[in-house]
């Protein structure tokens, strides 16, 4: 996937990206591991922090390079208007499209990656998410509860294409987009 | 030869004399006053004029960059990304608070699209979070005469260039040997100190004494490193049975608590200098010392701990975060196990002003040696330490969630985008694990 002028992010962010991937690699050595994301205090409260930093580091590598790094935030572009007009069918799709968005947000719940929440996976969001003030019988409840209203063909559990049709009255463009100032 | 004779006799009279002059002044101006606690305020007017000295080099700098048209100060201070002002934690109260307002029997509500609001959040962060912002922009706001702090030196005049090199032959030609020789006599004090007093009758006169020996030690110590401190609320000092939790930004957290008040230290029991020194201060007071083998096991652990904090007339314990970063189970265990003991716990921020010495320590880069070595051979350390009130665990929380209440405690007064090192992290399974760690 081409990350450039023309690709995914524009160049002035490009440039900025850069500045903070070399200030996150502290021992500058010109890739991250997953120390140095979690050294962010930020990150380490965030309740799917973990999971974010998963997402860094696909197919069990243990490095990630500028454009990996670029290509997972280039998932979280606004969604500007000449995008999605100019749409060149031949082109793979951007990775900032309502599609690759929801795509992203999938795969933080769907961990073994088969393609499917199973009512474990959404069980275990669900306690990282509200589990401190909750019983485990509240949480499975809302789990069995969750998994009941998106699941359409009844197997138990959320595919992709029921996660999309959940959440097609969602502004996923706004909610899972970063502005990066000029 | 013969000619030399007087001659040399001369210079060794000579240097006689410095010495003794300089053993006395170390002996009145730093260590009696160590002994009894109070100050003459030289370090503080040491700091005033290195600030002075500091303004004016910047001041030059600046000039100096605008003459040549270089650009002096990194871009970006302002953030990366646009972002809303409130806080992730004021976030997720609101969020909690508005879904369970939907639900009639006040269960939590949770949907599928609730995901995104902290997926972005964490993005953010990454993007752009306050402490590796800080971090970077604090490079050349003022430089503080130490290469070491400035990537961009460039020779701007031949002033600045004269004065860095004095502040050089200071720091290492008599500020360093000052400070070893301080930090050796405080060392070896303590260890003779405490062993003496071991061999006092138990009774409140050894108490007194280990007491004062312990405090007057660090205080050298403390004076060793040019630390100059400020206590804030010391009203809330950790008090007998209690748990003293601070966050650990570099190895010297310990001496500057240990400084201001009288703990039970625990740690795992130390090969070597750090051996010696265990087993002597064990003998003035009971310190809390694991073998390795010992430190495995969680149970042992926390029996130890419950057992020292329920017996009233033992010190306040102050967790001394061990191991290299190999053996970071120990700190998870220590951490993890000074919570669930049920002890009050006594929060303490500290905070260090990167200006006059960095004391953050980059385990990976630099050995214990060469860091102390960077240390000593910095103008000050300077920083300020919170006593913040005292919290005892609810009975609704676990361990877990008590930790974290600490942790927002500590990180909220120490300003949590000012903090070097993050108390702890949350990792999948909600476990409070050390982070660097020596």
């Amino acid at each position: 996937m081409a990350v450039g002028r023309d690709g995914f992010v524009s160049q002035a962010s490009l440039l900025r990206l850069h500045h903070r991937f070399r200030a996150l690699d502290r021992n500058k050595k010109g890739y991250l591991s997953r120390m140095d994301l979690q050294q962010i205090g930020a990150l380490a409260v965030n309740p799917l922090g973990d999971r974010i930093i998963e997402s860094f580091f696909p197919d069990g590598s243990q490095r990630v390079d500028f454009p990996g790094f670029v290509r997972v935030l280039a998932h979280f572009r606004p969604v500007e208007d000449e995008d999605t007009e100019t749409q060149d069918p031949k082109k793979p799709e951007p990775l900032n499209s309502r599609r690759n968005k929801l795509h992203y947000a999938f795969q933080l719940y769907d961990l073994d990656r088969d393609g499917k929440i199973s009512r474990h996976e959404m069980l275990q969001v669900l306690r990282l998410m509200v589990g401190v003030q909750v019983t485990e019988e509240q949480l499975e409840n809302i789990a069995d509860r969750t998994v009941q209203e998106a699941d359409e063909d009844g197997d138990g559990a959320v595919s992709f294409v029921e996660f999309t049709k959940s959440l097609e009255k969602m502004d996923v463009e706004q909610k899972m987009s970063i502005r990066i100032l000029k | 030869m013969f000619l030399l004779l007087p001659f040399d006799s001369l210079i060794v009279n000579l240097l006689g004399i410095s010495l003794t002059v300089l053993f006395t002044l170390l002996l009145v101006f730093i260590i009696v006053p160590a002994i009894f606690g109070v100050s003459f305020g030289i370090r503080k007017l040491y700091m005033k004029t290195l600030l002075k000295i500091f303004a004016w080099a910047t001041l030059r700098m600046e000039r100096g960059a605008k003459e040549k048209n270089h650009q002096l100060y990194k871009p970006y201070t302002n953030g990366i990304i646009a972002k809303d002002p409130t806080s992730l934690e004021e976030e997720i109260k609101e969020i909690r608070r508005s879904g369970s307002s939907k639900a009639l029997d006040n269960t939590p509500e949770f949907e599928l699209s609730d995901i995104f609001y902290f997926c972005r959040k964490g993005m953010e962060t990454i993007m752009d979070d306050e402490v590796t912002k800080r971090f970077s922009a604090e490079e050349l706001e003022s430089w503080n005469l130490l290469s070491r702090t400035n990537y961009n030196f460039q020779y701007i005049s031949l002033r600045l260039t004269v004065l860095w090199g004095l502040g050089v032959l200071i720091r290492y030609c008599f500020l360093l040997p000052l400070r070893i020789a301080l930090a050796f006599t405080g060392i070896s004090l303590l260890v003779v100190g405490t062993t003496v007093v071991g061999y006092l009758p138990n009774g409140r006169f050894k108490e007194f004494m280990s007491k004062h020996v312990h405090l007057m030690c660090y205080r050298i110590c403390v004076r060793a490193l040019t630390a100059i401190i400020t206590y804030h609320d010391r009203e809330n000092r950790p008090r007998n049975g209690g748990i003293c939790v601070a966050n650990h930004t570099s190895p010297i957290d310990v001496i500057i608590l240990a400084s201001d008040g009288y703990y039970a230290m625990v740690g795992q029991v130390h090969g070597g200098l750090m051996g010696v020194i265990q087993r002597a201060m064990v003998k003035a007071c009971p310190h809390v010392w694991f073998e390795r083998s010992e430190v495995k096991d969680r149970h042992l652990v926390a029996k130890r701990l419950t057992e020292h904090v329920q017996d009233k007339s033992k010190l306040p314990i102050l967790i001394f975060p061990e191991g290299t970063c190999i053996n970071n189970t120990s700190v998870m265990m220590f951490k993890k196990g000074s919570f669930e003991i049920g002890a009050t716990v006594y929060p303490v921020a500290i905070k260090y002003d990167p200006q006059f010495g960095d004391a953050f320590w980059n385990s990976s880069k630099y050995g214990m040696v060469t860091y102390l070595l960077r240390m000593m051979t910095s103008w000050a350390i300077v920083c300020s330490v919170w006593y913040l009130p005292p919290m005892t665990r609810e009975a609704d929380e676990d361990a877990v969630q008590f930790a974290n209440r600490v942790k927002s405690a500590i990180a909220r007064q120490g300003g949590l985008v000012d903090l070097l090192c993050l108390p702890g992290h949350l990792d999948s399974a909600h476990l409070w694990v050390g982070m660097t760690c020596y």
